[in-house]
């Protein structure tokens, strides 16, 4: 879990943060904080799906559920078998 | 009645904060022809004021050149005002069959199809020719236009970060499985005035079976030696599969676009694209006059010589005088100022010192990145452009903002 966290703080950081001295944690809100926007969520779950072999169907593939990287992989744990 | 006061007090709240946030737009009126010099109506109700004009996409000045004004006169005479009708039921003339021709031979393509507008074109093209099987992969500084054709086509849509190319790379492998891939980007940025880096993108393109958009809006007409665009600055004529441009701006100024490429696409559109579907026809009057616009630049070379000089001139200028500019060689130079307020007041400025160049702030460009974005054009005179300069230097030493950085200008006004 620790190291998924990592993982998808790393890609979040460098797929969406513009500002190098922006600083971000596993709870920062990422959907309500304005860092990532509904076009670039799509890539995001996409990144999962291909990175951990899951298949997250769109209805749970929610704003809510995507605003911060504890949400995701908490997320993404309940699709890895 | 309908319009009751609450629903007029909902929208009055929602344009008094739109001023609050001081992003009101307002017009000013010009009272003569679109040209280097002009007569403006700033405030209206205020005397005319006779200024240069720095700020409009009359890149080559044709847009009141007298051969075009002669042959949209033509036009009228002989195909009339208007056709009532879109293009494929009573709409379509011998002349624009004559003009989608000429592009096809102008832009080094297979085929191509006229809309109403560029704009018409980006908003049509993508659900002509994509499902929700494929994916757009767009560059994050596309103009608004290609955002809302995406927006309106069931495909996937991501984007890689500006002129990244190997963030490119990494999007066409995320997305290595969908049935078609589409690369979307501007030829020449409208807002910073750089050129996407074609010749790069083409070979990814190739290498991940993926096909390349282009809109050349501002580029059509002066960037490549023969002004053919940007994929002939890039060296990739006949490699891009959709252009799309604009004929409002150098290429006349009036209105109307197309898309250009392959010819099976051109025909997905012509069969499918709405805008083309329900949109009026091009009036023969602008037809007319964009015909006589690609026969003035097939000729010759002399308008696009004379901007590439221009600009040269201008950028040169306004570098040695100290002031930040965007890097690039197009005729779209940005003069960065940062601070939203700032980049107003400027423009004011140089108002009053008869010159016409507007600040763009957050929304229009990202937040702290204010500036004045100044155009070009072959209709301005070096007389025209040594005036400007002046003025700007004039300006430039009243808010003292000349040899100063980037960081030093924020550390002043802000960001």
């Amino acid at each position: 879990m620790a190291e998924m966290k990592d993982i998808v703080l790393q890609y979040v950081i460098n797929e969406y943060l513009e500002d190098e001295d922006e600083v971000l944690s596993y709870d920062s809100p990422l959907i309500s904080g304005g860092i990532v926007d509904s076009f670039s969520m799509v890539s995001l779950k996409r990144f999962l799906e291909n990175k951990y072999k899951i298949s997250i169907p769109d209805d749970k593939a929610t704003p809510e559920a995507f605003d911060t990287v504890n949400k995701i992989c908490a997320l993404v744990n309940e699709y890895i078998k | 009645m309908a319009y009751s006061d609450k629903i007029r007090g909902i929208y009055t709240g929602t344009l008094n904060e739109i001023k609050e946030k001081g992003i009101f737009k307002q017009e000013r009126p010009i009272h003569s022809a679109q040209a280097a010099d002009i007569e403006v109506e700033f405030p209206m109700g205020s005397d005319l004021k006779k200024v240069i004009n720095m700020c409009a996409n009359n890149y080559l000045g044709l847009s009141s050149h007298p051969d075009v004004i002669k042959a949209a006169h033509a036009g009228l005479d002989s195909r009339g005002y208007g056709m009532s009708s879109v293009r494929f039921i009573c709409g379509t003339q011998d002349i624009h069959k004559e003009l989608e021709a000429k592009v096809t031979k102008f832009l080094g393509t297979e085929d191509t199809i006229l809309f109403p507008s560029c704009m018409d074109a980006n908003a049509g093209v993508f659900e002509a020719i994509l499902t929700a099987d494929d994916v757009m992969i767009s560059d994050r500084l596309v103009h608004a236009s290609i955002i809302d054709g995406m927006r309106l086509c069931a495909a996937l849509h991501d984007t890689f970060k500006h002129s990244d190319m190997a963030h490119l790379e990494e999007k066409l492998q995320l997305h290595a499985d969908k049935r078609l891939k589409v690369v979307i980007t501007d030829g020449v940025f409208s807002m910073d005035g750089d050129t996407a880096k074609l010749d790069e993108m083409v070979a990814l393109c190739e290498k991940y079976d993926a096909m390349l958009f282009v809109d050349e809006s501002h580029s059509s007409g002066f960037i490549g030696k023969t002004g053919r665009g940007t994929h002939e600055k890039c060296g990739v004529v006949g490699k891009i599969d959709i252009i799309t441009t604009t004929f409002g701006k150098a290429l006349g100024g009036a209105s109307g676009g197309c898309v250009s490429g392959r010819k099976e696409l051109v025909e997905m559109c012509r069969q499918k694209a709405r805008p083309y579907l329900f949109s009026n026809t091009i009036a023969p009057v602008v037809v007319s006059g964009v015909n006589t616009v690609l026969d003035i630049l097939s000729k010759s070379t002399e308008r696009r010589d004379k901007l590439e000089k221009n600009t040269e001139f201008w950028r040169n200028g306004l570098a040695e005088a100290g002031f930040v500019l965007k890097e690039g060689d197009t005729p779209i130079v940005p003069v960065m100022l940062f601070n939203a307020k700032l980049s107003q007041d400027f423009s004011k400025a140089l108002y009053e010192e008869g010159v016409y160049a507007i600040g763009f702030f957050f929304p229009v460009v990202p937040q702290g990145q204010a500036r004045i974005r100044t155009q070009v054009s072959a209709g301005h005179e070096i007389h025209h452009l040594e005036k400007a300069l002046e003025a700007f230097i004039k300006v430039g030493k009243k808010f003292d903002i000349l040899g100063k950085t980037k960081q030093e200008i924020i550390a002043m006004y802000g960001n």
